[in-house]
């Protein structure tokens, strides 16, 4: 008879902002089953913005993601305009587009280094931290800070991008555009990387649909929904772009979605600084005097996914319920369809292709026999028994 | 579809048990709905209008706890409410999550914080209070005491 094992990864690290337990349920090297527990770290804050003004909440919900910051602001911001019936200059919108295209690009980066140093290629991983960089500096240059801007309030935006810093943008995007053709390159055309992310924790199109998943991680498996055009906000209806969309449903097929839609975002960032250029400076926010009764529905793309903002108010200063619903919450459920019947080594790369926040959890990952209690594996072993299997394709290959 | 259309659609289709409906804003509509027949108006939503399940919220207020199940028809970016009432005393709704697996978790989680019974629900253990939580004590209630 086959013994099951259980191998249990993360949780409990309370600084993490996604303290997650999956416990893969293996016969042998295939996992057969994936379960999943939370609740290590509730934070309760949907329960804390009831307290909080309608100015400290922006504070709050920026806080829930240390990577896209600004994303759950932004849904908020768009919400408390729906209830407070209110729309921001161009000059903000232009700004709004900025901030979460600048923020897309470093989260994509940043899951595109670690994808790398999963899969064994620490270069690629290296080359990928090395690129974000710039895009932090030029956060640090419009906001003060590297993360969590504090660039939105109802009604507009607190800090204007002034012709100075416009120049900076620009010249970081064009240097940007050839840094990410090197590395789109680099990792499409790669035959080791496809031969471990092909075929790898597929997600069909059916899949996403019931499970609900957004972003790249349901834009891989050819559901094409980007909030950014099916309800435009911000800047979004006023400039080009595409919606980036593959077929397979594979982690190669989400990390082309990333990679591809760095580009977009490129082209975005462009042309809201050729809007930004033609609004009169200063004109960044208007006034909005009260809240009234009621209740708003704020969605924008996240570089995960949907974030969804529901707010209802009373008249008062103070959200009456504030539900916040972010798109991890949705896309980590197909954990459960993209890790059955994968290998173990094959688990740890599925598991981070929908972009989990998962770079500190993995650090406490360990295994162990589920009838004996020994232990198997820590969370480093893991990513080694993934390197490894990079390393043995290209022994075979001779690559 | 735009948002009249839509209105017609679950009007017509749901004459009883879509109560009112209301258009909240440009895009976004309100409907209240029988909380008994929750299970045939997602469906039909989902299956026959292509809309997509976005998440639920649940509060508690006077008239009991409300739940706004959320809904987006990507194709035109309308965002559909569907509002239902429960009784305080007895909270009890049947389970979308057989239907579709992206409301198990938010069933499970409004169980936990509001002591809303998700009836069916194919997972019925805690989602985020394993272990934490006093039995029966429900934080997102009104009456809740920190």
């Amino acid at each position: 008879m086959t013994k099951t094992k259980i191998i249990p990864v993360g949780p409990y690290h309370p600084l993490q902002e996604e303290p997650e337990l999956f416990k893969l349920y293996c016969e042998g090297e295939t996992v057969k089953d994936i379960k999943w527990e939370t609740g290590y770290n509730h934070r309760g804050i949907e329960k804390l913005s009831e307290s909080k003004s309608f100015d400290q909440v922006f504070f709050l919900v920026e806080r829930i993601c240390g990577i896209c910051s600004t994303s759950h602001p932004f849904a908020f911001a768009n919400c408390m305009e729906e209830i407070a019936d209110v729309e921001p200059t161009n000059r903000a919108k232009y700004i709004r587009s900025i901030i979460g295209e600048l923020e897309r690009l470093h989260s994509h980066y940043l899951w595109v280094g670690l994808a790398g140093h999963f899969l064994g290629y620490n270069t690629v991983w290296m080359w990928a931290w090395k690129y974000r960089e710039p895009i932090l500096d030029l956060f640090e240059i419009i906001s003060g800070n590297r993360n969590s801007y504090a660039m939105f309030r109802i009604g507009g935006v607190r800090r204007d991008i002034n012709a100075e810093q416009i120049k900076l943008i620009r010249k970081a995007m064009s240097d940007l555009k050839k840094k990410n053709e090197l590395l789109t390159g680099a990792v499409m055309d790669d035959p080791v990387i496809h031969a471990r992310t092909k075929g790898v924790g597929i997600l069909t199109k059916q899949d996403v649909m019931d499970y609900a998943a957004v972003g790249p991680t349901a834009r891989a498996s050819g559901w094409e929904i980007d909030v950014r055009r099916d309800d435009p906000y911000a800047a979004y209806d006023m400039v080009d772009w595409k919606v980036i969309t593959a077929e397979e449903g594979d982690v190669f097929a989400k990390a082309e979605v990333r990679l591809l839609e760095n580009f977009e975002s490129i082209k975005i960032i462009e042309q809201c600084l050729d809007g930004l250029e033609k609004e009169p400076e200063g004109d960044i926010q208007i006034k909005v005097k009260e809240i009234p009764e009621g209740i708003g529905t704020g969605h924008a793309e996240a570089p995960r996914g949907e974030v969804f903002h529901f707010v209802k108010t009373d008249g008062t200063n103070s959200p009456v319920r504030h539900k916040i619903r972010a798109p991890s919450y949705v896309n980590i459920a197909t954990f459960k369809k993209a890790c059955v019947g994968q290998t173990i080594s094959d688990a740890t790369i599925s598991l981070a292709a929908v972009d989990p926040c998962y770079c500190c959890t993995e650090r406490l990952a360990y295994a162990y026999d589920y009838g004996t209690q020994k232990k198997l594996f820590d969370g480093n072993q893991l990513v080694e028994l993934s390197q490894k299997k990079t390393e043995e394709i290209r022994k075979t290959h001779k690559l | 579809m735009d948002k009249e259309t839509l209105i017609e659609n679950i009007k017509n289709q749901f004459p009883v048990d879509i109560i009112d409906t209301s258009v909240i804003k440009d895009k976004r509509v309100l409907a209240e709905a029988n909380s008994a027949s929750i299970i045939n108006i997602s469906e039909y939503l989902i299956k026959t209008l292509g809309l997509r399940f976005i998440i639920a919220s649940a509060y508690h207020t006077k008239a009991g706890i409300e739940i706004l199940y959320h809904f987006s028809d990507d194709k035109s970016g309308n965002i559909l409410n569907i509002h239902v009432v429960l009784p305080i005393e007895k909270p009890e709704i049947e389970s979308l999550a057989n239907m579709i697996p992206g409301a198990n978790w938010i069933e499970r989680e409004m169980h936990e914080i509001l002591g809303i019974t998700f009836k069916n629900h194919p997972e019925p253990e805690k989602l985020i209070s394993e272990g934490n939580w006093a039995e029966g004590v429900y934080p997102y209630r009104k009456n809740f005491k920190s």
